[in-house]
């Protein structure tokens, strides 16, 4: 009897020892939900976001890259010289890189890839991160020389984009099915409509990923967004679709929420030709009414920080003008009689299909009409919105989240939709561009900064909130989307 | 015979010259633009050119439908643009999950139907008759993503049994494939097998008045041998016609089930190919199944005058 007891407390101890080895082995692979799927994965010929939160910094790798604070460090760029003309950097390659098909990643790789995003007939939808370049110059496998036609002091920070990425003209051909790039997981497979699964590259010239597999699921529909966090079919959501269930979730021990910030500053873009909304003095009228915090509250759930210019908040050189556009219905309505207008007058609202821009418009026009201005509302699918807004200017306001990072230059665009053509402002950009020393610079955004919202170009509502759910155990993931990414290269899970 | 077949073979060729002509217009009518779509509100109006000019979007559109049209004759579907992968390839993986949910949603259906129409009707007004009618009014009565999202709900959150969406794809294996669509193919099939019951349950109770039905009796026939020889029979005509029309439409309209358990079916990537203004897939898309109704309709027209001598006569 003794003797039977003590064999089955044996058996016991062995049991308890086996589940604790489970679950010390930590789990390596990992479900990430997102709502978009990409189209194809070439991130240098397309401007869809998906492309890159599958690909960057996991598949495809640049000279230089963001952090998740957005600050920009070397990526297959070891270092760099710059010339004291600011027109030639020179930048030293890692050496032993390799690119997921076994082919060496040199100096010729990088020539080919700049070349092919600057080209005539290229299709890299950013191309202006690389008008400065004149050429690319191959010094030896290890040391390429990019040379300006002008100093441009936004380099550095081009290079890190997803579409500057470096590429290889062996596998160029089949990019867009079959990415080949340098980063610490490679392309394993593609059930279209369903996931994207990357795997670990052993041979991966850095530090190593702690993941062996992660698979991204797509998920367009923020109910069916819920569901699967809840069931627990995906292990981390990142760019979460319904705000409203965040509560939800942040009460629940098995998850954790993390809001960061975007590069979207969300704006209630206005066609600067179009009268009245020609006339400064309406435009700010339109800036008083609006009251940003009810917006943010009630569009998106208290997600969101107040914007007062077309800069983001969490970048150094951000200045805080919201000041100049404080909801004050009262001045809204004086400053509408100064410019005529009296008794208010009617433009059109034309909406994207995002829930920021359909919820919060349903509220800016409640406040418009307080003030008196009467706002036909028009919901547009995207292709619909690109075309009848974006190209042909077909409107009068419109709500919008311009997602990429640090593109206050579209102001310098006087044919851009919102068609603000101030020669001031042009001339700073321009000079903004020659200057390489931080100090100026910031000074000269500053400067952009109130410009443009002194002259209320558009009514600046909120700085877009990054909102990523996920499995209380999963550590590394980024917080905050200085690019739009979902860098895997550090995540790991907890015991 | 061949007459008929003739005239029903030149009238389905009409047809889908008709349908190839509306589907062009009016995609082309619509407005936007895929290479703008894809390239993003930084591009340059240059890389825009270049794109389009790759595309072939340039070209006048009287050569562009031609070159679809013969393309499609030639089982050439075209190359998504956005995609940038063969139209027939995307087609192909996404038949993959909407055929078998259809079938499997309709196998439902008729199964739940069949038993619950015939109960219904052998004992009309009876309590079983109550419940059948009352069950199905509220099976058409409640929306399926409403249903669809209450199951998830149920057994995907709660009791964990199934996941919440999503298709492993049929290489994970024949059973996480198959229960992947379940939920999805009961949510379908509720309102579907509530029509199907009905309609069962009424032309049974026609067929089950009329003359012959007593003679049988008279003879000295059962019920059940009344049910099985005369009634079932003569009763399908008008169930089958209803069996047809659901499944068209349970292969291309089950695009809201499709996203509520985020399944990569037909009917999504239509939707997706319309927002991205990927006209090509719509097209190709579109067409197919155009063809697929016309000639399941070809097929039910033989077969009418298979069976119905009189139609052969008057044609």
């Amino acid at each position: 009897m003794r003797y039977r007891s003590l064999k089955l407390g044996l058996a016991g101890v062995a049991a308890l020892a086996l589940s604790a080895g489970a679950a010390l082995a930590a789990r390596t692979t990992i479900t990430v939900g997102m709502q978009l799927e990409p189209p194809h994965l070439d991130p240098t010929s397309a401007a869809a976001g998906a492309i890159d939160q599958v690909t960057y910094a996991n598949i495809f790798e640049g000279l230089t890259r963001f952090t998740s604070t957005g600050a920009i460090v070397p990526g297959l760029a070891e270092s760099w010289e710059i010339s004291d003309d600011g027109l030639t950097y020179t930048f030293r390659l890692h050496d032993g890189v390799k690119f997921h098909d076994g082919t060496t990643m040199d100096a010729e790789d990088v020539k080919f890839s700049l070349d092919r995003a600057r080209g005539e007939d290229s299709q890299n939808a950013q191309k202006a991160l690389f008008a400065a370049i004149s050429e690319v110059n191959v010094i030896d496998p290890l040391t390429v020389e990019i040379r300006l036609s002008e100093p441009d002091g936004n380099l550095l920070f081009n290079l890190a984009w997803g579409d500057a990425v470096i590429v290889a003209p062996e596998s160029i051909e089949n990019i867009k099915t079959n990415p080949v790039g340098t980063g610490p997981f490679r392309f394993a497979g593609w059930v279209q409509g369903d996931s994207i699964t990357i795997e670990k590259n052993p041979d991966y010239w850095g530090t190593p990923a702690k993941l062996e597999r992660a698979t991204f699921k797509f998920i367009s529909d923020p109910t069916a967004a819920f569901a699967a966090v809840m069931a627990e079919d995906v292990d981390a959501f990142t760019g979460f679709p319904a705000p409203e269930n965040l509560a939800q979730f942040e009460a629940d021990p098995r998850f954790q929420v993390l809001v960061g910030s975007t590069e979207g500053e969300t704006i209630l873009s206005t066609n600067n030709r179009m009268p009245p909304l020609d006339d400064v003095r309406v435009r700010e009228a339109i800036a008083h009414a609006i009251n940003r915090q009810e917006i943010i509250d009630g569009a998106m759930f208290g997600f969101g920080t107040p914007i007062g210019t077309h800069f983001a908040p969490h970048n150094p050189a951000y200045v805080d003008l919201t000041g100049l556009s404080q909801y004050d219905p009262e001045l809204s309505r004086k400053l509408l009689a100064e410019a005529g207008y009296p008794d208010g007058f009617t433009t059109t609202l034309k909406l994207p299909p995002p829930s920021y821009a359909r919820r919060g418009g349903e509220i800016i026009a409640a406040q418009l009409a307080e003030v008196g201005i009467k706002v036909e509302i028009s919901n547009l699918e995207w292709a619909q919105w690109l075309e009848e807004v974006f190209r042909g200017k077909d409107y009068g306001l419109t709500i919008v989240s311009h997602t990429e990072p640090f593109d206050i230059g579209i102001y310098a665009r006087p044919d851009y939709y919102f068609q603000y053509d101030n020669p001031a402002f042009q001339a700073l950009m321009e000079e903004l561009n020659a200057t390489t020393d931080p100090t100026r610079r910031a000074a000269m955004l500053g400067a952009a900064q109130a410009m443009i919202a002194e002259d209320y170009v558009n009514g600046y509502l909120f700085q877009l909130a990054a909102l990523t759910v996920a499995n209380a155990k999963i550590r590394g993931l980024w917080a905050n989307a200085p690019t739009q990414a979902t860098d895997l290269t550090a995540v790991w899970w907890e015991d | 015979m061949l007459r008929y077949t003739l005239k029903r073979l030149l009238s389905l060729a009409i047809s889908l010259i008709a349908a190839s002509v509306v589907i062009f217009v009016a995609i082309e009518v619509v407005p936007g633009d895929p290479a703008s779509y894809m390239l993003g509100i930084n591009a340059q109006p240059d890389t825009v050119a270049a794109l389009r000019d790759e595309l072939g979007l340039d070209r006048p559109p009287l050569q562009r439908y031609f070159a679809w049209v013969f393309g499609l004759l030639q089982g050439d579907f075209g190359t998504s643009y956005t995609y940038r992968t063969p139209v027939a390839g995307m087609i192909g993986d996404r038949l993959w999950v909407s055929l078998p949910l259809a079938l499997l949603a309709l196998a439902l259906s008729v199964l739940i139907a069949f038993p619950a129409g015939i109960l219904a009707a052998t004992k009309r007004g009876a309590p079983r008759d109550l419940v059948v009618m009352g069950v199905t009014q509220l099976g058409i009565a409640v929306p399926n993503f409403w249903f669809a999202m209450l199951m998830v709900l149920v057994f995907a959150i709660n009791l964990r049994w199934f996941s919440a969406g999503g298709f492993p794809g049929w290489e994970a294996g024949l059973w996480p494939a198959l229960k992947a669509l379940v939920l999805p193919a009961v949510a379908l099939a509720l309102p579907q097998a509530s029509i199907l019951a009905r309609v069962m349950r009424s032309a049974l109770l026609d067929v089950l008045d009329e003359d012959y039905i007593r003679t049988a009796r008279a003879k000295g026939l059962t019920r059940a041998q009344v049910l099985r020889r005369h009634a079932l029979r003569n009763a399908l005509i008008p169930v089958l016609t209803i069996i047809g029309l659901q499944f068209s439409f349970l292969l291309a309209g089950a695009i809201i089930i499709e996203n509520v358990f985020f399944l990569p079916g037909l009917g999504r990537l239509v939707f997706q190919s319309i927002s991205a203004r990927d006209l090509i897939v719509v097209e190709s898309v579109v067409m197919l199944l155009v063809l697929a109704v016309v000639v399941v309709n070809f097929a039910v027209d033989l077969a009418y005058a298979a069976v119905d001598p009189r139609l052969r006569k008057r044609s």
